[in-house]
């Protein structure tokens, strides 16, 4: 069970923060990420996996995974897709724009219940951001864990958000010399491409791991998660240590407004990140 | 690798994985170790299926050439996968090329010798059918899953 932290304590929820951007990075042709710094007060700590409100004066809110290092709040780093009229506006921003923020809001990834074990991280798409603060954490505690492993999968190379940073990854996430740890796979590729080809769910079947001392942590569109779900039940990785995190309409994030509703859950409160148990009987219905 | 030390790889190999002693033997006898080299072809677009292989170590590309774009990477297959399903079924050929893009070592079996054999020990023909059809099914699955574009942007 992973414990919701739903805000800032003694902090209104409603209102927002005025936070400057200080850098906007082109990740792709529709995904930008900003880096944010508040303009006044503390810092926004967070939880790998929390999510926050973010607002375009005059154009609206939405919710958006934080993407940063946990371990440097200093900076907050959200990494948005142009999917709609805010996303687009968020993507235009510039330095020395001002948007609101709120939050952190949600339940985070459990990294303290992984310590131990091996963990496999399963990205699909845009669903790499809200996984990259657990993958820093990983990170800064790397002897904590057992293999770790990234399988990542995107419709084309063109589509690979932080590359560099993949790089990076094959060498410091690798639990052994000549291990690799890092799993890229793309739906398309033409000319240079120099990586594996297909869904990211074929790469779970040959995956070096101790099942039984394995947490999952994935994202991405929900067929992704159902079909990387099954795979993983497959290897015989418990359902209680499979965990998803779920999107929805969130617009008030504190549980009031009932956008967010999936069945007994509110997935702004209760979620973003939910164990695969607490979901099962509603991932495969339809319209909720 | 010895013969005995290969009966127990192909006995821990999820593929093979739950089959007879004495159909692991056999297989291990069977068992053409191979290793080339990137750029090398393991079959050609048109060829006989004449063999279906375990791949060890490296990755294959499963491609196919297109006029005006070159050759199109259908999928890629590494440590671990099994290529070639379609021998169990005679006289097929190849519908796409498979080319070495990383070195790769891999198990060669005789397509021929599995079907004779496969006729005449039923019990291994089916525990076989039923091992490509996983691997077939888990192809159908991927390729409805990519033909989805789950990725692209939503309509």
């Amino acid at each position: 069970m992973v414990n919701p932290i739903s805000y800032t304590p003694g902090q209104d929820p409603m209102q927002p923060r005025p936070f400057r951007v200080v850098r906007a990075i082109r990740e792709t042709a529709d995904v930008v990420t900003l880096e944010l710094e508040a303009q006044s007060g503390p810092p926004l700590a967070f939880q790998p996996g929390q999510f926050t409100m973010l607002y375009v004066f005059g154009v609206g809110e939405v919710p958006i995974s934080i993407s940063g290092d946990p371990h440097k709040p200093a900076r907050l780093v959200q990494t948005i897709r142009r999917v709609g009229l805010v996303t687009e506006a968020l993507c235009k921003l510039g330095r020395g724009d001002v948007v609101g923020v709120r939050g952190p809001f949600g339940s985070h990834w459990p990294l303290e219940q992984a310590r131990g074990g091996d963990v496999v991280i399963v990205a699909g798409g845009i669903g790499l951001p809200p996984l990259r603060p657990a993958i820093y954490h990983i990170l800064h505690q790397r002897q904590d864990y057992g293999r770790v492993y990234l399988l990542y999968g995107a419709r084309t190379p063109a589509d690979l958000l932080f590359p560099e940073e993949l790089k990076r990854w094959q060498h410091t996430l690798a639990h052994a010399p000549g291990a690799s740890p890092v799993r890229v796979t793309v739906d398309r590729a033409e000319g240079g491409w120099d990586g594996a080809v297909g869904v990211v769910t074929s790469l779970i079947p040959v995956l070096p791991i101790d099942p039984l001392r394995t947490t999952a942590l994935m994202v991405g569109p929900e067929v992704m998660m159902r079909f990387t779900i099954s795979e993983l039940r497959k290897r015989g990785i418990p359902e209680e240590n499979l965990y998803l995190s779920m999107e929805r309409n969130m617009k008030c994030a504190v549980g009031f407004c009932g956008h967010c509703q999936y069945g007994p859950h509110f997935i702004c409160k209760d979620g973003p990140v939910l164990a695969f148990p607490r979901v099962r009987d509603w991932i495969t219905r339809k319209e909720v | 690798m010895s013969k005995a030390g290969l009966e127990h790889y192909l006995g821990e190999h999820p593929f093979f994985r739950g089959m007879r002693p004495k159909d692991l033997a056999w297989l291990a006898e069977l068992a053409e170790p191979l290793a080339l080299e990137v750029g090398d072809y393991l079959y050609r677009e048109g060829d006989e299926s004449k063999d279906f292989y375990l791949i060890q170590e490296g990755l294959v590309r499963l491609e196919i050439h297109t006029p005006g774009r070159g050759e199109l990477v259908i999928q890629t297959l590494g440590p671990g996968e099994v290529l070639g399903w379609s021998v169990m079924l005679p006289e097929t050929r190849k519908t796409f090329d498979a080319r070495i893009f990383q070195a790769t070592r891999l198990l060669a079996f005789d397509a021929a010798a599995v079907r004779k054999h496969s006729e005449e020990d039923h019990h291994f023909g089916y525990e076989l059918c039923k091992r490509f059809s996983r691997v077939i099914g888990e192809r159908l699955q991927a390729t409805r899953l990519r033909l989805l574009d789950l990725y692209g942007q939503p309509h």
